[in-house]
């Protein structure tokens, strides 16, 4: 009788708490993995994808939520980037704070793309984001004298925390992925709760969302700030890890990519997220000799989604899963000895 | 100046509210009370501006002219999601719920006002917050319950059937206790079972307290459950009075009744 109410409890338990079980199992699996993983080469790959998942997240929340596209993020992730490499590296500010100031200052920069475009209805954002990245692509190429040119900057300091610098693959694992987690985090509160309710709700249909009380240009923003500064760190995080930054990362064609992560993983599925970055990080080097062929390939991934699953791979899978679960419980209702 | 009903408590107060989409009028100086705790039915045939005025109650379209006091203040132009925070709900013509969610989703977004976290506190998610989001699961659980939807809390409501999904709007509108609610022809498209529960659910919240502000085709239906009706006929509100008033009113009996008697 004991054992049962205590497996009655563990049961309750895990079912109340399994998205933080989830985040935890995730973390324990994500801090054992050097120990089964010594090749750097893959190590760096994870760190890649660390990196990704973070740009992603914030972008999918703006996606998949706010039911917005941006084809620029790219360049909050290069101006992130770029943002710490010419303080820390040029102007020898210590990198934590520049991380931070950086980051404001993106959240002040998509606050001014983002409030007058968002005003209006259709994907003015869309092409707005998309002259945004070129703009800032040309300036990193352009303005040699701060942003190095084509060749970009070098001397880029690691980052450090008290005596510990993160100047390794392995290290910088851990730091990385410290980051990644506490963003998927806040994702998955951001959604377990009344906002998040209210983002699905505006992303589903703005005339209901709004009768529900939704401030539904507010939150566009909101969410387009918060992406913002989540590329933006990742960037920060970037220019530490490689010690060096050059525009061609963050090109147009990168922003391309991250928006196909966000379809791989599943508009508005935070966790389908990682899968996504993963997904499209890890894809050239299966690729081989098509390596030469990566967004011919990538452009028909996401053109195959879209046909298929409109809401993106994962969750339009769970969604069909779903619905047939769901169907199949109807049919049981109606008929019982079926 | 014409002769109002009498009504202790006046909870809405339109008057001379006009709205022209392109010269043509779909509101011309449309004025009509709503009572505290009362059933006001707008009824109408196709074209009447019944929805026009429903959108302009709940901000989703601006009046060219008129006033709406609600709780005594002039709430004609205010944005929508500012309305729905002064505690009017509504629900749509066409149904419209969010078919990925889940039916608990779907009510709880019902709570949107009540749950009312702003972004930075939401990403946190303090403890306080994951109380307060608690209790509204649990106030949506027992509006599920009160909508017979209890069963389906986890369901995808894209699989629901159409009476059903009607249902889930319902409880959506009413989850927060708000002090109106506008249903946009609740009955529309349901069969005559489903109407006489949707009739009987009206009558239930009516004798709880409830104020609604009723749009609707179903002449039977909106007698039977309505204190007050409101008709309008090409943006013209041409009569008003007791539901019996209203159905031997010469006027109403021409525009709109004398075609329904056709088919009663």
């Amino acid at each position: 009788m004991l054992a049962m109410k205590g497996w009655e409890k563990a049961k309750y338990f895990v079912i109340r708490h399994h998205t933080g079980l989830m985040v935890w199992g995730l973390a324990l699996l994500l801090a054992l993995t050097p120990l089964v993983m010594r090749n750097p080469y893959n190590l760096g790959i994870l760190n890649l994808i660390g990196l990704y998942v973070i740009v992603v997240l914030g972008l999918n929340l703006f996606i998949g939520f706010a039911g917005q596209i941006s084809l620029g993020h790219a360049a909050f992730f290069g101006l992130g980037a770029y943002g710490s490499a010419i303080l820390t590296a040029t102007y020898g500010f210590p990198a934590w704070p520049a991380m931070m100031v950086t980051a404001a200052a993106m959240a002040v920069v998509a606050l001014v793309l983002g409030v007058p475009t968002l005003r209006l209805t259709g994907h003015y954002l869309a092409m707005a984001t998309l002259g945004f990245n070129y703009v800032v692509d040309s300036i990193f190429v352009q303005w040699d004298t701060v942003t190095g040119g084509p060749s970009g900057l070098s001397g880029v300091p690691p980052l450090t925390i008290g005596g510990l610098t993160f100047d390794s693959d392995l290290k910088f694992h851990y730091l990385v992925w410290t980051f990644a987690l506490v963003a998927l985090t806040l994702c998955l509160n951001l959604v377990r709760t009344g906002v998040g309710r209210g983002l699905a709700a505006l992303a589903a249909d703005e005339v209901a969302a709004a009768a529900l009380g939704v401030d539904v240009r507010r939150q566009k923003i909101g969410v387009f700030v918060l992406s913002a500064v989540f590329a933006s760190v990742a960037g920060s995080l970037y220019a530490h890890y490689f010690g060096y930054v050059n525009p061609d990362a963050f090109s147009i064609f990168k922003s391309l990519d991250l928006v196909i992560m966000v379809v791989v993983g599943g508009l508005g599925s935070v966790w389908g997220t990682l899968f996504g970055a993963a997904f499209i990080t890890i894809l050239p080097n299966f690729l081989g000799f098509l390596e030469t062929y990566k967004d011919i390939i990538h452009g028909v991934i996401l053109v195959v989604i879209l046909l298929f699953l409109p809401q993106g791979f994962v969750s339009g899978l769970v969604d069909i899963i779903r619905i047939r679960w769901a169907r199949r419980r109807i049919a049981l209702a109606v008929s019982p000895d079926a | 100046m014409t002769t109002e009903t009498v009504t202790n408590d006046i909870l809405l107060q339109v008057s001379g509210l006009s709205k022209h989409f392109g010269g043509l009028p779909a509101l011309d100086d449309v004025s009509f009370i709503a009572g505290r705790g009362q059933v006001t039915a707008l009824i109408g045939p196709n074209g009447a501006g019944k929805t026009t005025l429903i959108n302009c109650l709940t901000g989703v379209i601006r009046p060219d002219a008129g006033a709406i006091r609600f709780e005594g203040a002039d709430i004609a132009g205010m944005a929508a999601h500012r309305v729905a925070r002064l505690g009017i709900t509504r629900t749509f013509q066409n149904l419209r719920i969010f078919p990925r969610l889940t039916v608990l989703d779907n009510v709880l977004c019902g709570l949107t006002v009540e749950a009312g976290a702003s972004m930075l506190e939401a990403l946190l998610r303090p403890p306080g917050l994951r109380h307060r989001e608690r209790r509204l699961k649990l106030t949506a659980l027992e509006a599920l319950d009160a909508f017979g939807l209890a069963d389906k809390a986890g369901w995808p409501v894209g699989v629901l059937p159409y009476g059903d999904k009607k249902r889930v709007e319902m409880a959506r509108a009413f989850v927060s206790q708000p002090v109106l609610t506008l249903l946009d022809e609740p009955v529309a498209g349901l069969n005559p079972e489903e109407t006489a529960t949707v009739a009987a659910f009206i009558r239930q919240m009516r004798l709880a307290g409830k104020t609604m502000i009723l749009v609707e085709h179903d002449m039977e239906m909106v007698m039977g459950v309505s204190d007050h009706v409101v008709v309008l006929d090409g943006g013209r509100r041409i009569a008003q009075g007791t539901p019996d008033a209203v159905r031997r009113n010469p006027l109403v009996i021409e525009a709109y009744l004398g075609r329904m008697s056709a088919t009663a």
